[in-house]
């Protein structure tokens, strides 16, 4: 399968902290790839490599054969390349559906809809809806109708989790990276939480990255999974792979052994 | 889906004062216009406050507005209200699009300080500068409109007209713009920038349009308010100037284009009727109502037709 995205000998560093030290990844088409490892060991800086928020000292991101490696945030999400939050980042003061019509209206404008001259109410492109029903759609394919008219900063954990999600689906991603999705999500809720999410991401036919730290979802929604430790990829592969290898199991998983088994015993039965 | 009823109201408020105007006494007519100049400035503020962004230095457009308006009488003959409220914008558009580079880089107290700066140096400039009548000013040539001198007892409401047909398409034109996505896009900026940028936007060239626009309409509100005054100095540059600017804009409300010219009429109120009871210390009551606007009012008047509309 071709590579979508390529990552090779990325490093950066903070001062005297290495957080990527030649990170090197090949990212398959429509793949789900989980990214695990203990806090500090590089994910979340992978992300914001790929993504424009942090310039790697070395190395290069190509997506679909570019250079995308010094693109600013806004003109690699303007690629199709779209993200979550680990801390939802949402518009506190807006309700639901006003979020994403702050998406909708950007991607509009982008496509150099909606302007000061448009008359009617064009399309949005991708979604071949008016703004309004476009909106409307993604929140309830996300489960959010019922939240529309409320504002961000009163809504649930989990939900705003799921609205920051959806935000990001207004704009088509072709690869979704999305950082820690069920953090601060209940246990109860966490499976339900990501079978929505890899439903709704998986109808759009966007490639998946997600950063994740209960092995059980990883093991149950990864295709592939590469796993970090101090700045490096220290294994890459698939779950039942990556999640039994020593190192893993030394370095990255310690906690979560009897977890993975109990999974992996279950997913065996 | 609600319906949008603003650009009826201000059809309506125009055609009001068009009809009241000739039954109305002169001071008042002064009064109205000069609160329809400052509603434009208000207007303005407005699009910057929903961003965010609070410009200390307003004044500074109003003032370049007003002496384009005054040179465009004294240097060329021109006293057409219209002409010289359009070259007012346009000076005051050029001059913030090449200010914006830089200010749309800063945000809160950063971005208010700079824009109090410039405003600060443009009147430094001018009180040194015999050519533009240094601390005395420029005396404005009478208005004229469509070519035409309109009688005196005319003058005032023929200007006050003009001004309000002018405030009329400024606002109707400020309302689609915030119905289009750049114009949706200034409480998102406030509330999160990041997330804007992430979502494909630029929020420094939104800020940047949104900086020329409150800029053009400040430019247009000093040309008008020099044509009413009859008289352009360099306080129109000063820092009270802007104070007052963001009193009115904080004693409006974000909530309409309409909410401006409001709070610029109570302003005035306010302040004639202070200054009539009171010559030396009118500012401390401007001074308490403004406390009890933030106490009571703190989302400005507009708050006060939203609560109905809402109910």
């Amino acid at each position: 399968m071709a590579a979508i995205l390529d990552a090779q000998g990325l490093h950066k560093s903070f001062g005297a902290v290495t957080a990527a030290d030649g990170i090197s990844a090949a990212i398959e088409r429509d793949s789900v790839v989980g990214l695990i490892g203990t806090n500090g060991a590089g994910k979340t800086t992978f992300i914001n490599m790929i993504t424009g928020y942090l310039k790697p000292d070395r190395g290069r991101i190509h997506y679909e054969g570019r250079d995308i490696t010094e693109l600013a945030p806004r003109d690699i999400t303007r690629l199709g390349i779209c993200r979550s939050f680990q801390i939802p980042q949402l518009y506190a003061s807006l309700t639901a559906f006003e979020n994403m019509m702050v998406g909708v209206g950007v991607v509009l404008r982008n496509a150099g809809l909606g302007g000061f001259l448009s008359r009617g109410r064009p399309l949005v492109p991708g979604h071949n809806l008016p703004a309004e029903e476009a909106a409307e759609r993604i929140l309830e394919r996300f489960g959010l109708a019922e939240y529309r008219d409320k504002n961000a900063q009163v809504l649930p954990g989990g939900v705003r989790k799921l609205l920051d999600i959806a935000l990001t689906m207004v704009a088509k991603p072709r690869i979704l990276l999305l950082d820690e999705p069920t953090s601060g999500v209940s246990a109860e809720e966490k499976f339900a939480i990501m079978e929505m999410i890899m439903k709704a991401v998986r109808a759009e036919g966007a490639t998946v990255l997600f950063v994740e730290h209960d092995m059980e979802v990883v093991s149950r929604f990864a295709e592939r999974v590469l796993a970090f430790y101090d700045g490096r990829i220290i294994a890459d592969g698939p779950p039942g792979a990556v999640l039994n290898d020593a190192e893993v199991r030394r370095f990255v998983v310690g906690g979560e052994l009897h977890r993975i088994d109990e999974a992996q015993g279950r997913a065996r039965a | 889906m609600s319906r949008d009823r603003t650009p009826l109201a201000l059809g309506g408020i125009f055609v009001a004062i068009a009809a009241a105007g000739p039954f109305l006494p002169p001071w008042l007519l002064f009064i109205l216009t000069l609160a329809i100049a400052r509603g434009l400035v208000a207007l303005g503020l407005m699009l910057l406050l929903r961003a965010g962004l609070v410009s200390f230095g307003q004044a500074l457009y109003y003032c370049i507005g007003a002496y384009t308006a005054g040179a465009l009488g004294i240097r060329l003959g021109v006293s057409d209200v219209l002409l010289q409220a359009l070259a007012g914008a346009g000076v005051a558009a050029l001059t913030a699009w090449i200010l914006g580079f830089l200010l749309a880089r800063y945000r809160g107290i950063f971005f208010g300080l700079l824009s109090l700066a410039l405003s600060m140096i443009l009147y430094g400039v001018i009180v040194k500068n015999e050519a533009l009548g240094s601390t005395d000013g420029l005396n404005v040539l009478p208005s004229t409109l469509f070519g035409m001198k309109p009688h005196e007892g005319w003058l005032r409401y023929s200007v006050l007209v003009a001004a309000s047909g002018a405030a009329l398409i400024a606002a109707l034109l400020v309302h689609r713009y915030l119905a289009t996505p750049l114009g949706r896009l200034a409480p998102a900026i406030k509330d999160n920038e990041i997330r804007v940028e992430y979502m494909g936007a630029s929020a420094r060239q939104a800020i940047h349009v949104k900086y020329v626009i409150a800029a053009t309409l400040a430019g247009m509100g000093g040309a008008l308010a020099a044509t009413t005054v009859g008289h352009i100095d360099p306080d129109m540059a000063y820092w009270t100037t802007s104070g007052e600017f963001i009193f009115v804009t904080i004693l409006a409300g974000t909530g309409s284009v309409i909410a401006p010219f409001l709070g610029a009429l109570i302003f005035g109120a306010i302040h004639t009727v202070a200054y009539d009871l009171s010559p030396n210390t009118w500012q401390m009551s401007l001074g308490g109502a403004l406390l009890a606007l933030i106490l009571f009012l703190p989302d400005g008047v507009w708050s006060l037709f939203a609560r109905r509309k809402a109910a």
